[in-house]
């Protein structure tokens, strides 16, 4: 054991020798653009006959991409024109509304009533004021554009990813084909298929939705495969027995019986939906997530902070909304009887509402939008705010972060960038070999060597240094933390509530108060990353901590073993492959975040892919797309083998499962 | 049993694992297979050889320890699983060679089943519970939720109807769970260890309503337990499993006088032979005094009139003809545990 460990400090040894020297030609450290292969022209030229010739006999690829637009946009326009817009006679600036959006009265009484329906008042008071908020704070049209996205990418990514988990339920072939691709999805980092996306549908709301539904529909997939498999095998036979059919069998047996499990699904499809559709925004879907991201990029920083917050806003009302209809699948309540009104009290004071707003509204205007004048704007208090911050404390933040750039990120870049690619390509291998076997071996050296092929070494080395860096803060903040929050329990109750809070932010929001502070660069870029990223280290160590078998505890505390040795000799080595895992999770969030840290100057691959959007180049985006999904493979299969090695030594796991 | 076979398998089989091994062992020439061909191929028997034939209107008990196939046992009978080998009848029809709309129709109006933990729909209430057998065999609502109703009332849990299932105690569930498998009036009647999951005195509440279900109803009836005196009470006929095997199919009273293997001793000997045993098998030759007392009564429920007697009491068969005579001495033999 210690011969091994002997051998790979040294190997760590060579390679910091090796960077730091700096010996040999300069072909070793930038690989050469001579050698470069086409790879982007390839895939760009391949795109554009796709899209120009491609012909399936009947129809051709374009006019495919057209329909299956067209009929995405029918359900988006009409959720929009209803929600924001208004329905409209005529086009461009002759255009008349003859019916007005659905006024904001109505659609706080809406969000008030289904708030009521789902849980109590106190839900409905809490959504109620949050819609309040988005209205009284000048947002109500951007979040009405985000929500309308939301309200069509959901029923689709909910209703493709059950379809696909029915069928891979019923076909285990199926199951075995789909499962390596929806691994594949979720390493693959979003910005991968942003630009061909653009390229297929255009820029606009539509590709913005595809995009969403494609990145939020996975983890729906997996749900109702795992819910459906996770049916009590009783009540299958029983369905058998009582003689249902197929069909029968799998929409009055199997879904109302997995019900509470396929709602858990549907949270996490609005979740990944509304952290998508900000993100989409870089692709046409408007909204708050716009406004995000132009205040960002004109540093507008009140501007952006609103609506930052008005997505945090509108994603906690949403997410609390989903989470009590989840929680309500389980309870089930008489039906009243009487009058229509009366069966639906709820539906019909919205309808009354919708109605006496719209009427009024049409001679009042302040009861169908809320006045502008008298929005309230937090703009300049936090404005205000920064620069007394900067004004005040301006040396303290640069101090801090001048001392991490200089200590910490500057001697990781610096070492990064010094390995010669050849030797890189070597120790890859090797450490592939050594957590896989020869077969990871081969696919890292093939993953990496693509990178270096495609000229994207040295991006990719600061994209590795980058998330490598984030990843090391975020392990070292996050692990002791979920450790005390696994054992402790006052302790864990905290955390677990900002965890998840934390989780419930979408992506885009943690980078504006840090740009406020540290303005742009690679440190804002890593404190950003580290918010983003922490979350999984924390939950994965404190469920590792916590689930240790009891009796292991009970024969430690038999044995006299104090409650630190309990935690050190006991808790920590058992915990060890949970704590890999939540490793494992960090990076993939770290490297998701890249091509939104891309927005504030860093030179990765997240800034190419970022190139590539704003050009519209599918080559490069691809390509770019492709080398951050293999790095982020790389460390994923890495990762889970070694996991999975420490399970197989603790005897959690079966040798050959 | 005379009467001709409501359910029956022949040479029955189930072995798990390798599929292409499976093949191969029951493709041999040699047949059954022993034990030992099973482990060299790495297979496992849940079932080995299992033929039976259950009479039409007879309780019979499948009995065992768990592991022991009695589960897998019954669900190859009910068709739920497809056997690696052998013959399953109901009705004289090979249940094999249906095909699956044949299977489906056979299920929705000829068989029944009760499950361990109830396997209740969580989302419906008592009253839809019961009726989804009915309509999903294409019945219209109202008349299904009708007969709902009365099967209802008929496990005693009327009044119940539109609550739900997790509003229910775990002896009420039951209730409902044979409600719903006895919703479609079916001829064949499989319950899987139907009490083995309620607290012993519900078990025993549970096991008396089920006696006075049947004698109404007189279904054929296939019964799982693990529990060999909840067999006894029930039983016309218990099948002993051990390791996959039948190891003895017989009457309570047989399998105590008679047990085929030590391993079935062991299980009967605990059994209050009183209770099982009946006055025929202690029977002497000759005449006694008295009315007569049936030779099928068991010894514990005649056994204060003999005791009492000075002298041997009459026994008579069914018909009421004398038989034989029982005295004191026998009885007392046999209550002393001897």
């Amino acid at each position: 054991m210690s011969a091994r460990l002997g051998i790979w400090l040294g190997l760590f040894g060579l390679t910091l020798g090796l960077s730091l020297t700096s010996l040999g030609p300069d072909w070793l450290r930038v690989y050469p653009d001579a050698w470069v292969l086409p790879l982007k022209d390839s895939i760009s030229g391949a795109m554009k006959w796709l899209v120009e010739q491609a012909n399936f006999g009947l129809f051709t690829f374009t006019q495919a991409t057209r329909g299956l637009a067209w009929l995405i946009e029918q359900p988006y326009n009409l959720v929009r024109n209803l929600l924001e817009s208004g329905f409209m006679d005529g086009v461009g600036r002759r255009a008349e509304q003859i019916v007005p959006p659905v006024s904001w009265l109505a659609v706080i009484a809406a969000v008030v009533a289904l708030g009521h329906y789902a849980k109590d008042w106190i839900l409905a008071l809490v959504v109620g004021l949050a819609f309040t908020y988005l209205a009284v704070f000048g947002q109500w049209e951007s979040a009405m554009v985000t929500l309308a996205s939301v309200l069509i990418a959901v029923p689709i990514g909910v209703g493709v990813g059950l379809w696909l988990g029915i069928l891979a339920y019923r076909h285990r072939s199926f199951e075995l084909i789909l499962k390596p691709v929806l691994d594949l999805m979720q390493t693959i980092p979003i910005f991968a298929y942003l630009v061909p996306i653009l390229f297929m549908f255009g820029f606009g709301p539509v590709s913005a939705l595809v995009a969403t539904v494609i990145y939020a529909m996975p983890p729906m997939v997996r749900i109702t495969i795992m819910a459906l498999h996770g049916v009590d095998p009783e009540v299958v036979d029983f369905g058998t027995m009582a003689g249902c059919n197929r069909r029968q069998m799998t929409w009055r047996i199997l879904i109302p019986a997995a019900q509470k499990h396929l709602m858990v699904g549907v949270n996490q499809v609005i979740m990944l939906s509304l952290n998508m559709v900000i993100i989409a925004s870089m692709i046409g879907a408007g909204g708050l997530g716009f406004d995000v991201l132009s205040a960002l990029r004109r540093l507008q920083i009140g501007k952006g902070f609103e609506a930052g917050i008005a997505i945090v806003v509108l994603a906690i009302a949403i997410d609390r909304l989903s989470q009590a209809f989840a929680e309500r699948a389980g309870r089930i309540t008489a039906k009243p009887t009487g009058p229509l009104w009366r069966r639906y009290p709820r539906s019909t004071l919205v309808l009354g509402v919708l109605v006496i707003t719209g009427l009024l509204g049409l001679v009042w205007p302040v009861f169908q939008t809320f006045p502008e004048r008298s929005a309230l704007t937090t703009g300049s208090f936090w404005n205000d705010g920064i620069k007394y911050l900067n004004i005040n404390f301006f040396d303290t933040f640069e101090a801090v972060k001048l001392f991490f750039l200089n200590f910490f990120m500057l001697p990781v870049k610096r070492f990064f960038l010094g390995i010669p690619w050849p030797w890189a390509l070597v120790m890859i291998t090797a450490l592939g070999w050594r957590f896989g076997g020869w077969r990871l071996a081969l696919m890292a050296l093939v993953m990496a060597a693509l990178i270096v092929v495609t000229g994207l070494w040295e991006k990719a080395m600061i994209t590795v240094y980058l998330c490598g860096a984030s990843v090391v803060i975020a392990s070292v903040i996050g692990i002791p933390v979920g450790v005390l929050a696994g054992v402790s329990a006052r302790a864990g109750s905290v955390i677990g509530v900002v965890i998840d809070t934390l989780q419930t932010l979408p992506s885009f929001v943690y980078l504006i108060p840090v740009v406020m502070l540290f303005r742009i660069g690679d440190f804002t870029a890593m404190v950003a990353i580290v918010a983003y990223a922490v979350v999984p280290a924390v939950r994965y160590a404190a469920h590792g901590v916590r689930h240790v078998s009891g009796n292991l505890i009970e024969a430690g505390v038999v044995c006299g073993c104090t409650r630190t040795q309990i935690l050190r000799h006991i808790r920590l080595p058992l915990a060890l492959p949970e704590i890999l895992l939540g490793l494992n999770q960090t990076i993939m969030l770290a490297l998701s975040m890249l091509v939104i840290t891309a927005l504030v100057g860093t030179r990765d691959l997240g800034q190419e892919v970022y190139i590539a959007l704003v050009k519209a180049d599918v080559g490069r985006g691809i390509v770019a797309g492709l080398a951050i999904a293999f790095i982020a493979i790389i460390a994923d299969r890495m990762i889970t083998a070694g996991a999975k090695a420490a399970r197989i030594r603790y005897g959690l796991e079966e040798t050959h499962g | 049993m005379t009467k001709p076979a409501k359910l029956a398998c022949k040479a029955l089989w189930k072995v798990y694992g390798d599929s292409t091994a499976v093949g191969h062992v029951f493709g041999a020439e040699i047949f059954p297979p022993d034990s030992s061909v099973l482990d060299n191929f790495g297979l496992i028997g849940a079932v080995q050889h299992a033929s039976l034939d259950i009479a039409e209107g007879e309780i019979f008990v499948i009995m065992g320890l768990s592991g022991s196939g009695k589960s897998t046992l019954v669900r190859l009978l009910a068709g739920l699983i497809k056997p690696s080998f052998g013959e399953i009848f109901v009705d004289g029809q090979d249940l094999l060679k249906m095909s699956e709309k044949e299977l489906i129709e056979l299920r929705r109006h000829k068989m029944g089943m009760v499950f361990q933990h109830f396997a209740l729909l969580p989302h419906l209430s008592v009253l839809q519970n019961v009726a989804f057998p009915l309509i999903i065999q294409g019945m219209d609502k109202p008349s299904a939720q009708g007969r709902a109703a009365e099967v209802i009332k008929l496990v005693g849990l009327e009044g119940r109807e539109h609550y739900f299932p997790r509003e229910l105690s775990g002896g009420q569930q039951q209730r409902v769970g044979i409600a719903r498998s006895l919703a479609v009036e079916p001829e064949l009647w499989f319950l899987d260890e139907p009490f083995s999951a309620l607290d012993p005195l519900i078990r025993r509440e549970m096991q008396d309503e089920f006696l006075r279900l049947q004698a109404m109803l007189k279904k054929t009836i296939v019964f799982i337990t693990h529990d060999f005196d909840e067999a006894i009470r029930l039983a016309d006929r218990i099948a002993i499993m051990k390791d996959g095997c039948i190891v003895q199919v017989d009457t309570p009273e047989g399998l105590v006088l008679d047990p085929a293997t030590d391993y079935v001793r062991e299980f009967t000997r605990h059994i209050p032979r009183d209770k099982v045993v009946s006055i025929g098998a202690i029977m002497q030759q000759g005449d006694g005094a008295g009315d007569g007392i049936p030779a099928s009564a068991p010894i514990a429920e005649v056994a204060k009139q003999v005791v009492a007697s000075d002298v041997p009491l009459r026994v008579i068969d069914a018909a009421g003809a004398p038989v034989g005579k029982v005295d004191r001495e026998a009885v007392i033999a046999v209550l002393v545990g001897e």
